[in-house]
């Protein structure tokens, strides 16, 4: 943080707050493509060529929208929980990196709007107030289905970050560092994934479960619970709430690639490219899994948790250590 | 016991398909108690029916069943036809049986689009609407119409089938394997969709008979019943076909049968479409059934019959009968009672969701809200047939 003035983190914030807002825009538009190529239709083809302003008016329709509450609701809360969501995941983002440090000349331009020098650590930790939205938004609805779906959610996310967080441990003792350029400065010859595939795809698992996808989206689950968690918002509350879960997945898919599959290295040098195409083949992999299957119950998705992803999650430290311990890849 | 809260799914909620209220006690998630309250889309079909001729009493049964309209109008014509005495000739015979198992696959891949979206599997409810797309296509090329079609009608069909019928069933019976390859490949050992199937929504050959399910859900109990066997109406008895049945009695065994009927039925098609004998497509009775066209122009007495039927409809001897037929549902029965008049004194349908939608009650008890969504679709109710 030195030599950075109060201003040059604010401009670098409000660019990293539209960046976010574009990519969420049109990464809507593209999911909505290729998921209507999976089931055999065209997805938007109607506002603007190929369905490319789609974004424009999907977001005015949610600010035009009439902005309701149910009589019943708490109303502070009701209309904190959206910006608790959004706030929290625009916040995690803040020290994820986007690529190697740039330098014109003298001066140096990190691509992360901080870097507090443990940044996973923080991003594991107000990730983790995510969940408050969620249940909050739901229960001060005071409505039913909201409140089922808020309770499930807090329940799938506390429980899903046990092993998300343990996931992540495993490259913090693989690379015996909490910062991501270090992390991914440590994976230019090998990338973490080859010692610790289990503790990608628990990753991948779980920063499912945990950016509420399908199919554990059971927080929503619309077949069941209506709209879940979110059933009594609307217009841009409501949208609060569904740009907080992309940016989420968003967040998941650069932890992953930057913990997992090496970062920004890649051929030809380090790069934030590879680091966007990296991110692009995650969250490609969310809508795949979207497409294919049903939703999973939820005290199913409770046991998968508990039972299965956390004691292997366990299992993978212990092997992780004990490769470090045995010399590690260097 | 914990304190319970009631919960109201529907009638308008993403899982009901239609307008089935559901009263669900719930302690946390499991239903404690689950009452089903329908009567939210009565239309006044039957009643409706006495107003009309017996000839437009066919569009009526239309609008009950709306997946499978077909099988609506083959019932009534059925015992329209016992109470005339009257014979269809063969080739009219195939094409209903044709019509009715084209139907009956249409009706099938509605409820497994609709039942995979309600588990949340997205992707299986476009490629099953694509897939019946070929069959409503057909619809259109026989009688024009896409939904209520009313092809089928007393005394025979419409009209006969165009010539590029043939061709359709053809293509589309070379698709529809590949079809089904691909719904299997998609959910038979998903383990996402077992879980979510197997064990749930129980419901055994006793308990089936005491509520009167039949159909899909009676055979996924391990009871071969099947009217197209057991009572065949329509030439059923020429066809050769399995009943396909499971022993489980859970919902993914109503999966497994329904997917295997619809294998059956696309043999039925096949045979129905080889097999077919050229011929009347009507009876030739011309006190019941419209004189051709062209007669209209030189013949008085047709032209006198075409007024007659047109303009009042034919009697039908007095009399009561009931008919039942084998629907996607299940035994779809059709009493009929005429007063030696134009219209019919009473129509009442046996509607086969009305009698599988009561099993819920029992079915739900002390099951997650998760399964109570599984088991709902997995009975493929229609409101339009359980209201009428």
């Amino acid at each position: 943080m030195t030599g950075m003035t109060f201003g040059y983190v604010l401009v670098r914030s409000v660019i990293l707050i539209m960046l976010l807002m574009g990519a969420f825009a049109y990464f809507m538009v593209a999911e909505r493509k290729v998921l209507g190529y999976f089931q055999l239709r065209w997805g938007p083809v109607r506002v603007g060529p190929w369905g490319l302003l789609q974004p424009i008016a999907d977001a005015l329709k949610m600010v035009a929208k009439e902005d309701s509450a149910p009589a019943t609701a708490d109303n502070l809360i009701f209309h904190l929980a959206p910006a608790i969501s959004l706030f929290v995941a625009l916040g995690a983002f803040a020290v994820i990196p986007l690529g190697p440090t740039l330098h014109f000349g003298s001066f140096t331009l990190p691509l992360s709007v901080s870097d507090p020098g443990s940044g996973l650590l923080f991003v594991l930790a107000i990730a983790s107030l995510g969940v408050y939205g969620v249940s909050l938004g739901g229960w001060a609805s005071q409505s039913k289905y909201p409140l089922l779906g808020s309770l499930r959610a807090s329940a799938q996310m506390v429980s899903y970050e046990l092993a998300l967080g343990m996931a992540v441990i495993s490259t913090v003792v693989l690379t015996g560092s909490l910062d991501l350029y270090k992390i991914v400065g440590l994976q230019v010859h090998l990338w973490a994934v080859i010692p610790d595939i289990l503790g990608f795809l628990i990753f991948l698992i779980c920063s499912v479960a945990e950016t509420n996808r399908a199919p554990f989206d059971l927080a929503e689950a619309e077949g069941e619970l209506v709209a879940g968690f979110h059933t009594e918002y609307s217009g841009f509350r409501f949208a609060n709430f569904v740009i907080a879960e992309y940016i989420n997945m968003f967040t998941m898919a650069a932890l992953g690639s930057l913990l997992f599959l090496g970062g920004w290295n890649g051929p030809f040098g380090p790069s934030f490219w590879w680091l966007l195409l990296k991110m692009a083949a995650y969250l490609f992999f969310f809508i795949w899994l979207r497409a294919t299957f049903p939703r999973i119950r939820y005290d199913r998705l409770m046991n998968f948790g508990w039972k299965v992803l956390v004691p292997v999650a366990f299992l993978n430290l212990i092997w992780i250590s004990v490769f470090v311990a045995l010399g590690g890849w260097r | 016991m914990a304190e319970t809260t009631v919960v109201n799914m529907g009638p308008q909620h993403p899982a009901t398909h239609g307008v089935l209220r559901l009263v669900l006690e719930l302690d946390g998630e499991t239903v404690v108690r689950c009452v089903p309250e329908i009567g939210y889309l009565h239309t006044g079909i039957e009643k409706n029916a006495e107003h009309h001729t017996w000839q437009q009493a066919v569009t009526d049964t239309d609008r009950m069943d709306y997946l499978s309209p077909l099988m609506n109008n083959l019932g009534f014509c059925l015992a329209a036809e016992r109470l005339l005495d009257l014979e269809v000739p063969p080739r009219c015979r195939y094409i209903r049986v044709l019509m009715s198992e084209l139907s009956r696959i249409a009706s099938h891949l509605v409820w497994l689009g609709t039942y995979a979206l309600d588990l949340g599997a997205q992707s299986v409810y476009f490629y099953a609407f694509q897939a019946r797309e070929a069959i409503l296509d057909m619809y259109e090329t026989v009688s024009g119409a896409r939904m209520n079609l009313s092809y089928i009608r007393v005394g025979g069909l419409q009209y006969d089938i165009p010539p590029q019928l043939p061709g359709m069933v053809e293509r589309f019976l070379q698709e529809f394997p590949r079809w089904v390859h691909d719904f299997r490949a998609l959910l038979d050992d998903n383990p996402i969709f077992v879980g979510r199937t197997r064990g749930i929504g129980l419901m055994n050959a006793e308990q089936c008979m005491n509520f009167g399910v039949t159909g899909p859900s009676l055979r996924a109990a391990g009871v071969a019943f099947d009217l197209r066997k057991s009572a065949p109406y329509s030439g059923y008895e020429q066809f050769e076909f399995d009943v396909p049945t499971r022993a489980e009695g859970d919902c993914y065994a109503r999966y497994a049968v329904r997917l295997d009927e619809m294998e059956q039925s696309a043999a039925i098609v096949r045979q129905a479409i080889d097999g077919l004998p050229s011929g009347q497509w009507r009876s030739p009775d011309r006190k019941i059934t419209l004189p051709p066209r062209e007669e209209l122009k030189t013949s008085m007495e047709s032209l006198i019959h075409h007024f007659k039927l047109a303009s009042q409809g034919f009697r039908v001897p007095a009399g009561e009968v009931y008919q039942a037929i084998e629907s996607p549902r299940g035994e779809l029965g059709f009493f009929v009672a005429s007063d030696g008049g134009t219209h019919p004194y009473r129509m009442h349908v046996r509607a086969p969701s009305y009698y599988n939608t009561q099993a819920l009650k029992h079915m739900l008890d002390g099951q997650l809200v998760a399964d109570a969504v599984a088991a709902v679709g997995s009975l493929d109710m229609i409101m339009g047939e359980v209201d009428r």
